[in-house]
């Protein structure tokens, strides 16, 4: 205890475990050590034709001060979204994920850039995680220029070449055939990588995701597929809906996990024992048994097919932000205090990234026609009679 | 887009009777040869009577889609209603009560999969069930492609008129609502309407849809029956309450003109209509047809209206204005004094924010009467 308080002194002096510039905020008593600590995950693994990993978890300071942080950007912009919504700054659709941010932040901690993921259409968090920024997911949902897909998908359609981001997917269930050929690719081509297709409860009943499982299994393809199994597939609860809502067991000859998707080391060492096993032997099926407190959209207010008690019971024993509160203050890696300034922090980015996004102009209107083709050769969009408004394709 | 209530007054039919009875009928559908229309409508059908003279109530949309699915459950107890969500009412609430009416072994939910919901559909349809399938949305209807083209539309030919699916009906609500985006705003109409074996229909507004929808249902013939959902809310009528059929592959003058022939259906006439009542203080009269029945086409009554004005304009969301004009062209090639011309949605994937763009409004309606009559 001596030593930590010690250290911690030194870090005002040294700045910190050599993580944060001079000058930076983080500079305080706030630790930054990245000394390797272990921690046990309460709820344990269970595993279908595999051994579960164990349940104790390398991390560091730094790293559970980073999933705070990184989990309360994501919550503020979350709800901010909510609030932008409903003052028709976003039109279309909208569908929020707070209450599952642990689940993309957890893969993210296990997962570097060479690694791929797709996703269906709850994805302003997982754009977040890689590598996108809080004005491109702002930006993008009300429409304007400055989105990560220039405007021109909204909510459903966020992606991020460099991040290795594959979307953002309206149509259920559609991505995981798309995450198995992103998983060959990478073998293929040597990469190193995984792909993680994501999909939800109600994406486990289609019937494309039973082929892509069939073709990776088959050919030993580096893909890892992770149900985010927040219980309700828009309206309808996992038991009315699947014969079998054990979604790691799913896959059958595929093995699979069940993981605590509300708990952020959990989730990180699910996905960092997945992603070794993939590489070597084939796919694997995540369930991440987590929940989301917003309904399924904007429209849906979330509260006819499940009770408040049964939200805010969840909000209050498994919210993945306080889970990592009390564990930073638990272990005095962090004060009351400092986190109240990490808050306020995140509370300024988003509120900055949410100023800029609005000044952001609309698409111009040739937009419209742009990369619908890579090449038109000479295709022509027309308008109403052909004689005024026809576009030859750029 | 703009709130507003929208009436449908109902208009009487003009155009030469096409529905009834049809000389070709044996108890069993067969096609009929020799006809411009090449398949009958279904022998039972009933004429309906003049609806002013009928009780009447004044409902929306989805309310008279709720009232005929009432009927066909209430009349046919080998009739059943599956789709995503349709237990507590349906997104759009066309199947409310229905389940606590008819039980949760006639109305029930199945999990999200399209193709198995219309595979499912087709099979109880072919032990002699009136199968309604609901896709939530017509932009998710893709996957159930294959079902309705490669088993549905061919079951009664492949199987040498052993086995048959007619009793299967698909309804989804598409189209167009402002802010929908890229996958809930489609107008898939155009990729069925060129499968023979199958009817698309797509109702102009509540009274139209209980009558459609109820025909539908009854036709022996696998119907795919579009529900425009811009309208479910916002059209507003005086619809009978009863239980009342209108004739398929039957098109319908909506407005008696002489200058110009429009044709179109859904939620696009409302949008016709506008442009007609603009263009007519210019002192040009247009001819509007909702064609209702898009396969089989009332093909005879669109050639008649087109022989007399001329011209034709073919304003619809979709590829199905081609087969139209392609059609019109062959047939009346000599009468006509301006090219076809189509106003659709244009060739781009539909729109996010440029929705306003994309859309065939009123204006570009406007503008391409004008040009057609001053050809």
């Amino acid at each position: 205890m001596a030593l930590r308080q010690a250290w911690q002194k030194a870090g005002k002096v040294l700045n910190g475990g050599a993580l944060v510039s001079p000058g930076s905020t983080f500079a305080r008593a706030l630790s930054t050590s990245s000394d390797p600590l272990t921690l046990e995950i309460p709820v344990p693994f269970k595993g279908h034709k595999v051994d579960p990993p164990s349940s104790t978890v390398e991390t560091s300071a730094a790293e559970l001060v980073d999933f705070f942080r990184t989990m309360f950007v994501m919550r503020r912009m979350e709800i901010a979204a909510d609030s932008l919504y409903k003052s028709k700054f976003i039109r279309g659709f909208c569908h929020l994920y707070d209450g599952q941010e642990a689940v993309c932040v957890g893969m993210e901690a296990a997962l570097n850039d060479k690694d791929c993921i797709i996703t269906a259409y709850r994805d302003h968090c997982t754009h977040l995680g890689r590598g996108g920024t809080v004005l491109e997911v702002f930006a993008e949902l009300m429409g304007r220029k400055d989105g990560c897909s220039l405007g021109k998908g909204g909510s459903m359609h966020m992606y991020n070449k460099k991040g290795g981001f594959y979307g953002g997917n309206g149509i259920v269930g559609a991505q995981t055939p798309l995450g198995a050929g992103l998983a060959f690719a990478q073998k293929y081509l040597k990469v190193d990588g995984v792909t993680l297709a994501m999909y939800g409860d109600g994406a486990a009943n289609q019937g494309q995701l039973f082929e892509a499982m069939n073709i990776s299994a088959l050919w030993d393809l580096p893909v890892i597929y992770v149900c985010e199994n927040n219980h309700y597939g828009m309206g309808t609860a996992e038991w009315r809906s699947a014969k079998s809502p054990e979604y790691y067991k799913r896959g059958d000859y595929v093995p699979g996990l069940k993981v605590d998707g509300m708990d952020c080391l959990a989730v990180k060492q699910a996905v960092k024992f997945a992603k070794e096993y993939s590489l070597k032997n084939g796919p694997m099926v995540l369930e991440m048994d987590t929940y989301r407190y917003h309904g399924h959209s904007m429209s849906d207010p979330g509260s006819t097919y499940r009770t408040r008690d049964e939200i805010s019971g969840v909000r209050q024993e498994r919210d993945p932000i306080e889970r990592i509160r009390k564990l930073l203050l638990s272990h005095e890696f962090a004060s009351v205090a400092d986190l109240k300034a990490i808050e306020k922090e995140a509370k300024k980015e988003v509120e900055d990234a949410l100023a800029k996004a609005k000044e952001s102009p609309s698409p111009d209107a040739p937009e419209l026609f742009s990369h619908i083709y890579r090449k038109s050769y000479g295709a022509e969009a027309y308008g109403a009679d052909r004689k005024e408004s026809t576009v030859k394709l750029p | 887009m703009v709130r507003r209530r929208f009436s449908f007054g109902l208009v009487s039919r003009l155009s030469s009777p096409i529905y009834g009875r049809s000389p070709c009928s044996g108890g069993i559908w067969t096609p009929c040869l020799g006809q411009k229309r090449s398949f009958m409508t279904a022998k039972d059908l009933v004429e309906s009577e003049e609806p002013e003279k009928k009780v009447t109530n004044r409902i929306n949309m989805f309310s008279a889609i709720n009232q005929a699915l009432h009927t066909v459950l209430d009349s046919d107890p080998k009739s059943y209603v599956f789709g995503e969500d349709v237990g507590f009412g349906g997104v759009f609430r066309c199947t409310t009560a229905l389940r606590d009416k008819f039980g949760r072994h006639r109305v029930f939910n199945t999990p999200l999969c399209e193709q198995a919901i219309v595979g499912f559909g087709i099979g109880l349809a072919s032990m002699g069930n009136r199968a309604i399938a609901e896709i939530q949305f017509a932009d998710y209807i893709f996957p159930a492609l294959d079902q309705i083209v490669n088993e549905a539309a061919k079951y009664r030919y492949r199987s040498g008129n052993l086995f048959n699916c007619g009793g299967l009906t698909v309804r989804a609500p598409y189209g167009a609502v402002g802010h929908g985006g890229h996958y809930h705003s489609q107008s898939p109409e155009a990729f069925f309407c060129h499968v023979p074996g199958i009817k698309v229909v797509i109702p102009r507004s509540p009274s139209q849809a209980k009558g459609l929808l109820l025909a539908s249902i009854r036709d022996p013939n696998p119907v795919v029956f579009f529900e425009p959902k811009w309208l479910y809310r916002l059209a507003v009528e005086e619809v009978p309450v009863d239980d009342y059929t209108l004739p398929l592959s039957s098109a319908e003058v909506m407005r008696k003109g002489s200058d110009i022939t429009l044709v179109g259906w859904g939620a696009q006439l409302a949008i016709m209509e506008e442009a007609c009542d603009e263009v007519s203080k210019l002192g040009i009269s247009c001819e509007l047809i909702d064609l209702r029945t898009l396969i089989p086409w009332d093909k005879e009554l669109v050639e008649d209206s087109v022989n007399k004005t001329g011209r034709l304009l073919a304003p619809v969301t979709g590829g199905f204005g081609a087969e139209i004009a392609a059609s019109i062209t062959n047939s009346c090639f000599l009468r006509l004094q301006a090219p076809v011309s189509r106003v659709c949605g244009l060739d781009t994937p539909f729109p996010l924010v440029f929705e306003p763009f994309y859309m065939p409004t009123k204006n570009k309606i406007v503008d391409a009467i004008k040009a057609s009559v001053n050809f």
